[in-house]
C-alpha cells in the first residue's frame, strides 16, 4: 500500500513538473512595470496593460505586472523582472526612461519596450513607443472651443514632461485654430505653450488634487477642463458630476473614459485616445515573431495610434455643423495642411 | 551559616545583570515574532476575503520568502531597502528614548538627500575620498539643522514636536519642489522637477557589481552597521546618552539632577535629524543618483514603525529594518509570481505594527508562548 501510494505521489509530481515545464516552454511571458498611477487607473497604465491582455487572448502569451508605488521603485521593479523569466519587459511612462536605459545596457539580451520615451541614439534592445498626441488633442481643442459657453476652457497636467505637455500643446493649438477660423476669443487657462509653464499637480495619483485643480479652473470661468494626469482626472470628473455637465465638462485622456469610468461616464465630452494597447500589442507580436528591433513606433492620427473618442451621451449636444467641421479638420491634420506642432 | 543567604543574594543580582529576565526577553523577541506570524495569517485571510484561491496564497508566501532571502539578488534587494529604514529608524529610536515623538523623519530625509545631491554635483572633479564623505556629511548636517528647528521650538516655546515635525514635513515637500525647479539644480533639458545627477565619485559604490551588474546593494550597508554601533555606544555608554535616557524616563527628575533639558531636546532632535539626513543621502548616493520630488518614498514614516518594532534599541532597529526591507523586496516578487497586489504588503506591515503596539493582545492570542512569565518573577526558593 505504502509503495503504491509513494508511486502515485511520484507520478503526480512528475506530471506536475512536466506540465509546468511544458507551460513555461510554450508561453511567451510579457512583464510590465507601471508608473505610480497603478494598473487600474482607468487611463494611462490600464490602457498599456490592455495591450498585454489582448495579446494574452489572441497570441496566448502570459502576462505579469508590477506596480510602482513611488519613483524609487522603478529600478527595483525592473530588476526583479530580470533573470530570464520575461520574454519582453514593457515599462510604462516617461519617468521610467533612465531606469529602462540602465537596465537595457546591463542586460543586452533582454528585450525591452517603453511607452512615451524615445532614445537618441537608438538602443538596440529597446523598442520605444511614442505618440503624436498633439494631433488628437488639436481636435479636442477645436471641439472645446466650439462647445464652451463661457469662452474659457482649462487644462492642467500631472508633471511637466513632454508626453504630458504634448496634450496641452495640441489642445491650445486647436483652440487657437478655432479662434482664427471663427474670429472668436476663447482662452485656455493652465498652459502657456511659449513659456512652457502651466498648472501641474506634480503627481499622477492624487484624486484630491484633480478635484482641487478643476475647481480652481471652474472658479476662473472654465466650463470644459482637460486633466492630463492619468487617474488624477477622476477627481475632476467627480467635481463635474456634482456641478452638473451644464456647468463643467471633462475631456478624458489616454483611454475612452466613457468606457473605462462607467460611474462618471456622463461628464466626459470626449476623450483624447492614445492607443497604447495597440502599440504594446504590436511590440509583443514583433518580439514573438522575431522581428523585434531597437527603434521607434509612432502612433499618429493617420495610423490610428491616437484619436478622438465618440461623444457618446453628448452626441446630441454637439451641433452637426461642428461635427462636420471636425471631419474636415481631421483630414487636414492628417494630410499636413494644418500644422499642429509649434 | 549566616553568610549563605547573602552570597545567594549577590549571585542572583549578578545573574540578573548578566541575563535579563524572561519578561524582558518576551517583550523584545517573543511579541514581535508572534506579531509577524499573526500578521501573515491575517494577511492570508485578507487574500481569501478578496477571492484569491488557496494555491495562489501559498505561492505568494513562497514568493515573499524567495524575493527576500531566496537568492543573491533577493538578499541584495532586502539590504538595499533596509538600509535607509534602519538609518532613519535609529534616529527616531534615539528621539523616542529621549521622550521625543519625532514624526519628521520624512522631511529630514528629503533635506538631507537634497543637500547631498547639491554637494555632489557641485564638485564633479573632486576625488572620491573627499567628495563621497563630504556628501554624507552635508546630508547629515542638513537633516540635523532641519530637525533642530522642531527641537528649538520645543525647548524655547514648548511647541509640541509632533505638530511641528509634521508641519516641517509639509514644508519640506514644497521646498523640494521649488528647489528642483531652480536652474542651477534642475537637470539640463528637463522641464519637470528633477535634479542633476551626482558624479560617480560621489556615489556609494555598489559592492557586488562584479558578480552581476543588477545587484544594487551598495556601501551604505557599512554606513548602517557603523551607525548602529555608534548609536548603541552613545545611548548606553556615553554621558550624553545617559542624559538622553534620563530625560526620556523622567524629565522632572532629570532636570532636578542638573541635566539641561532644553539643550538635551535640541541635541536629541539634531542627532535624530542627522541620522535621517544620512538615510536621505544614502538613497540619493547609493540608489537613485539624483533627487526627484518623491525620493523619500515614505521611508520616514515606515521608519517610525521600524523604531517601534525595534523597541527603540539599536540592535532591535537593525533587525526590524531588515524585516521591513525583506517585506518590501519580497512584496515585489509576490506581485510578479502570484499576481497578488503589492498593497497587501502594506496591510501585513500595518498588522505587524498593530500587534506590536498591543503586546497584551498577542499575549491573549498565544497564552502558551508566555507561560511562566508571572511565576518566574515570583520569589522562588
Amino acid at each position: 500500500m505504502t509503495i503504491s501510494g509513494r508511486h502515485l505521489r511520484a507520478a503526480a509530481c512528475a506530471t506536475v513538473l512536466v506540465l509546468a515545464m511544458a507551460d513555461s516552454a510554450s508561453a511567451f511571458t510579457v512583464c510590465q512595470v507601471t508608473d505610480t498611477g497603478g494598473i487600474d487607473d482607468n487611463s494611462f497604465n490600464q490602457t498599456a496593460w490592455q495591450g498585454v491582455l489582448d495579446a494574452q487572448e489572441q497570441l496566448g502569451v502570459e502576462g505579469r505586472f508590477l506596480e510602482s508605488q513611488a519613483e524609487t521603485d522603478y529600478e527595483a521593479n525592473i530588476n526583479s523582472l530580470l533573470g530570464g523569466q520575461c520574454g519582453l519587459i514593457v515599462t510604462v511612462g516617461f519617468l521610467l526612461g533612465d531606469a529602462t536605459a540602465t537596465a537595457a545596457a546591463a542586460n543586452p539580451d533582454q528585450k525591452f519596450s517603453i511607452v512615451d520615451f524615445a532614445y537618441d541614439p537608438v538602443v538596440p534592445n529597446i523598442m520605444a513607443q511614442v505618440y503624436a498626441t498633439d494631433q488628437a488633442a488639436f481636435l479636442a481643442g477645436y471641439v472645446s472651443a466650439g462647445m464652451t459657453k463661457t469662452d474659457i476652457v482649462g487644462t492642467f497636467g500631472g508633471i511637466n514632461i513632454p508626453p504630458v505637455t504634448i496634450f496641452m500643446d495640441g489642445f491650445v493649438a486647436g483652440v487657437n485654430y478655432y479662434n482664427d477660423q471663427k474670429g472668436t476669443n476663447v482662452t485656455v487657462l493652465g498652459w502657456n505653450p511659449e513659456t512652457r509653464e502651466g498648472l501641474f499637480t506634480n503627481n499622477f495619483d492624487s484624486l484630491d488634487d484633480g478635484r482641487a485643480f478643476a475647481q480652481n479652473l471652474y472658479d476662473e470661468g472654465a466650463d470644459i477642463v482637460l486633466p492630463v494626469a492619468g487617474p488624477v482626472g477622476l477627481g475632476s470628473a467627480a467635481l463635474a458630476d456634482e456641478l452638473g455637465i451644464e456647468q463643467l465638462k471633462i475631456i478624458g485622456v489616454d483611454a475612452d473614459l466613457y468606457l473605462t469610468d462607467p460611474a462618471k461616464q456622463h461628464v466626459y465630452l470626449t476623450s483624447i485616445v492614445k492607443r497604447m494597447d495597440s502599440t504594446v500589442f504590436q511590440v509583443i507580436e514583433a518580439a514573438m515573431t522575431g522581428t523585434f528591433e531597437g527603434g521607434l513606433i509612432v502612433g499618429t492620427l493617420e495610423n490610428g495610434g491616437v484619436g478622438l473618442a465618440p461623444f457618446h451621451d453628448m452626441e446630441a449636444l454637439v451641433p452637426d455643423e461642428l461635427k462636420s467641421e471636425l471631419e474636415t479638420v481631421r483630414a487636414r491634420v492628417i494630410d499636413g495642411s494644418i500644422e499642429v506642432g509649434n | 551559616m549566616s553568610d549563605a543567604p547573602k552570597l545567594d543574594d549577590l549571585s542572583r543580582k549578578l545573574l540578573e545583570r548578566a541575563a535579563p529576565g524572561r519578561a524582558q526577553f518576551e517583550d523584545l523577541v517573543v511579541v514581535p515574532v508572534f506579531a509577524v506570524i499573526v500578521a501573515l495569517i491575517l494577511g492570508a485571510l485578507t487574500m481569501l476575503a478578496t477571492d484569491v484561491d488557496l494555491p495562489t496564497i501559498g505561492r505568494s508566501y513562497v514568493a515573499l520568502l524567495q524575493g527576500s532571502v531566496g537568492s543573491l539578488n533577493a538578499i541584495s534587494e532586502t539590504l538595499t531597502a533596509a538600509a535607509p529604514l534602519v538609518l532613519a529608524g535609529l534616529g527616531l529610536a534615539l528621539g523616542f528614548r529621549t521622550g521625543l515623538l519625532n514624526i519628521g523623519a520624512e522631511g529630514q530625509i528629503l533635506m538631507g538627500g537634497m543637500a547631498a545631491v547639491i554637494v555632489g554635483f557641485s564638485f564633479p572633479g573632486a576625488p572620491f575620498v573627499l567628495l563621497m564623505p563630504a556628501c554624507l556629511i552635508a546630508g547629515a548636517l542638513a537633516g540635523a539643522a532641519y530637525a533642530s528647528i522642531a527641537g528649538y521650538l520645543r525647548a524655547a516655546t514648548g511647541a509640541h514636536e509632533v505638530i511641528s515635525t509634521i508641519m516641517l514635513n509639509l514644508i519640506s515637500y514644497r521646498l523640494i519642489d521649488y528647489l528642483l525647479r531652480q536652474p542651477w539644480i534642475q537637470k539640463e533639458g528637463r522641464a519637470d522637477p528633477i535634479s542633476k545627477s551626482v558624479p560617480d565619485s560621489a556615489e556609494l559604490p555598489r559592492l557586488l557589481e562584479w558578480i552581476d551588474p543588477n545587484l544594487r546593494v551598495h556601501a551604505g550597508v557599512f554606513l548602517v552597521l557603523i551607525a548602529v554601533l555608534v548609536v548603541y555606544w552613545v545611548l548606553f555608554r556615553s554621558k550624553i546618552g545617559f542624559e538622553f535616557r534620563a530625560s526620556g524616563e523622567s524629565p522632572d527628575a532629570a532636570r532636578y539632577a542638573g541635566i539641561r533639558s532644553g539643550l538635551i531636546i535640541v541635541a536629541a532632535m539634531a542627532a535624530a535629524g542627522a541620522l535621517a539626513g544620512l538615510a536621505g543621502a544614502n538613497q540619493v548616493l547609493g540608489v537613485l543618483g539624483r533627487a526627484t520630488p518623491g525620493f523619500s518614498a515614505g521611508i520616514g514614516f515606515d521608519a517610525i514603525a521600524v523604531a517601534l518594532m525595534g523597541r527603540s534599541h539599536p540592535f532591535g532597529v537593525l533587525l526590524a529594518g531588515l524585516l521591513f526591507g525583506a517585506l518590501e523586496a519580497g512584496g515585489r516578487q509576490m506581485q510578479v509570481d502570484a499576481g497578488v497586489s503589492i498593497d497587501l504588503i502594506g496591510i501585513i506591515q500595518a498588522l505587524i505594527i498593530v500587534f506590536i503596539a498591543a503586546p497584551l493582545l498577542v499575549r491573549a492570542i498565544f497564552p502558551w508562548g508566555f507561560r511562566g512569565s508571572d511565576k518566574a518573577k515570583g520569589p522562588t526558593p
